[in-house]
């Protein structure tokens, strides 16, 4: 530390992200827990605990953790295209991924409702026995139409940096293309691919505007927390909906955590490796 | 294994890297291909291993045509300028990579990597990532990966390009002894042509797509076949001379009989190793003044006016500069005891 650096120094700058983080983040969540103690133990329980809020918390989770699946899967290939080869329109398309992050979310969701409803790929969709309107799956389409710019932002940078010889040295030493990807590629896309999917995954959990159009928003069935949250509020029963909030934060944060965990694990386990 | 190129041509979209070339390597045989970036080289090499497919021409091996099947069957090992090695990977796993695709055994192929690690002399690392090596050492892994598989012939392109100039000695005496040890046919691109002349049984000087010269070492420095060579390979004074009665002239300086027509002009090239310099007249007959003098350790180069625009360079070793008692604007006498002349049409 006491090296001279270019940025002011450890001191300051360590203060004023602690400031900042402080009025941020962690004094409005902190007023959220505030809010939710005025409440008893079996009032929070009953709040937190009913069948509709633990059916609430199923589709939210799980729908998210679908979306950014699918996003994570499909963001590598979105990136490896926009990366790998050079095609007419590429600008175009390379522009059309940040869409969803510059699009208010209701309009999002109006899109999506029509298209999938009344409109074409609705109609079709539904010939062949699939309803997307106004079911969990319509929720999973929303969710990641919202995600997919985190897997391919995270992943394009890396990808790029990738040095084209060590997969042609991979070749020479007889690796096929799939192997070459496996063993060459994927595991330096990785670290990046999980945290693209982190971001997508709290991104999900987070939404609201553009899933309550397509959602339908039965209760037990198509209800996510962020709609119930605001159910309660508009019931005036503001300690219940922080109560949820507050559920909503933990897990939320258990869940980041667990997957920074996971790809810190991921990194250790090369570095135990370079310790021996 | 043995290698035999005929008429190779390669374009890239606008301009044509590889223009018919053609040699052969035997089995064993250790060979070169020189020349400045842009030559060709590298591009020549990349075809051998495959991962450049060409626009006509054949490459055999072994006897046998392999210019249209993948890298993967090639069985060439390829060592890159930037080492190309794994990241993600120690180094007992990036040397045994090329034995885990083939499906050989866990067992087997690390104990395969030790040994290969053994014969680099990186013993005891084989647990480091490549980051934790330094260059010299990284550029010594990835020639043991591409060892680890046996292939038949070995691909270096500028394997000590990015290392600095002590340690490319090292490694080139060290991958001369490797050879000899291992005997494994091998091709070497290079602009380096202290590396090029120290390795190799056989050179090719690459220029602009086409193969200028091929021959051994001593031949390529001593009988460059064109002027491109005799000025890329080793320092040269390059003169333009006239000729008169069948003798090169270049002002004072007489080169010797060249039988094109009088009033000619050629161009002469001798190295400044080749000047002869002595303080009295004798069989050294040439005068002129000593305009500049550079210390380069072993030798001295001396700048020597002759008469008004004709000044030569001159290299003579310390001990006899000193010995000589040269210093500026001394009046000296120099012969040249080796020439190289080259005439062409259009120039006449």
């Amino acid at each position: 530390m006491k090296d001279k650096s270019v940025i002011p120094g450890f001191g300051p700058t360590l203060g004023f992200t602690i400031f900042y983080l402080s009025i941020l983040v962690v004094l409005p969540l902190s007023m959220l827990i505030l809010k939710t103690t005025s409440l008893t133990w079996p009032a929070f329980w009953e709040a937190v605990a009913s069948p509709r809020v633990l059916a609430a918390y199923r589709l939210s989770f799980g729908a998210s953790l679908a979306a950014a699946s699918i996003n994570l899967v499909f963001g590598l290939l979105v990136a490896w295209v926009l990366v790998r080869y050079p095609f007419p329109g590429k600008g175009f398309i390379d522009m059309l991924i940040d869409l969803p992050f510059a699009l208010p979310t209701a309009v999002a969701g109006i899109a999506l409702t029509t298209a999938f409803s009344s409109g074409p790929i609705g109609r079709t969709l539904e010939s062949m026995g699939i309803n997307v309107a106004f079911t969990p799956l319509g929720i999973i389409v929303a969710l990641t139409f919202i995600g997919l710019p985190f897997v391919v932002r995270t992943v394009q940078p890396v990808l790029k940096d990738l040095d084209r010889d060590v997969e042609e040295a991979a070749i020479c030493l007889g690796a096929n293309r799939w192997q070459t990807f496996i063993n060459v590629i994927l595991p330096v896309l990785l670290p990046a691919a999980f945290s693209g999917f982190a971001m997508a995954f709290a991104r999900a959990l987070g939404e609201y505007g553009s899933v309550v159009f397509i959602a339908g928003n039965l209760p037990m069935k198509t209800e996510i927390t962020p709609l119930l949250i605001i159910t309660k509020l508009e019931q005036y029963d503001y300690a219940g909906a922080t109560a949820i909030a507050t559920v909503m934060l933990f897990s939320s944060f258990a869940v980041l955590f667990l997957i920074n965990r996971l790809s810190w694990w991921a990194h250790t386990q090369r570095s135990s490796k370079e310790a021996l | 294994m043995n290698i035999k190129i005929e008429h190779l041509r390669k374009n890239f979209s606008d301009f044509t890297a590889v223009n018919d070339v053609s040699f052969t390597v035997s089995e064993s045989e250790f060979v070169t291909l020189l020349g400045p970036s842009g030559s060709g080289k590298s591009t020549v090499l990349r075809l051998i291993a495959g991962l450049e497919s060409p626009d006509s021409g054949i490459i055999e091996v072994n006897g046998e045509d392999v210019t249209r099947i993948p890298v993967q069957e090639r069985k060439v090992g390829f060592v890159f300028q930037h080492y190309a090695l794994f990241r993600h990977m120690s180094i007992l796993d990036n040397i045994a990579f090329g034995l885990k695709v083939r499906g050989v055994k866990r067992s087997v192929r690390e104990a395969k990597a030790k040994e290969l690690l053994h014969l680099v002399g990186l013993s005891g690392l084989d647990r480091r990532m490549p980051t934790q090596l330094s260059g010299g050492q990284r550029q010594r892994v990835a020639l043991a990966r591409a060892l680890a598989p046996e292939p038949g012939l070995l691909l270096l392109d500028e394997p000590f390009g990015a290392l600095d100039a002590r340690l490319r000695k090292e490694l080139r005496s060290w991958l001369k002894k490797l050879h000899e040890r291992i005997k494994l046919t091998t091709l070497l691109v290079t602009h380096d042509q202290e590396e090029a002349l120290e390795l190799s049984d056989k050179v090719l000087v690459m220029n602009q797509g086409r193969i200028e010269q091929e021959a051994a070492p001593q031949a390529i420095f001593d009988k460059p076949a064109t002027e491109f060579v005799a000025a890329f390979v080793g320092e040269t004074n390059r003169v333009e001379a006239i000729v008169q009665d069948g003798e090169v002239y270049w002002g004072p300086l007489r080169f010797g009989s060249y039988y094109v027509p009088d009033g000619s002009k050629v161009t002469v090239h001798f190295r400044p190793n080749d000047v002869y310099v002595a303080s009295q007249p004798g069989e050294a007959h040439t005068a002129g003044v000593i305009r500049s003098i550079l210390f380069l350790g072993a030798t001295e180069s001396l700048e020597i006016e002759l008469d008004k625009g004709h000044t030569i360079t001159a290299h003579v070793p310390t001990g006899v500069a000193a010995q000589s008692g040269f210093h500026l604007g001394k009046e000296v006498y120099v012969s040249v005891t080796r020439s190289h002349i080259f005439f062409s049409l259009g120039s006449a």
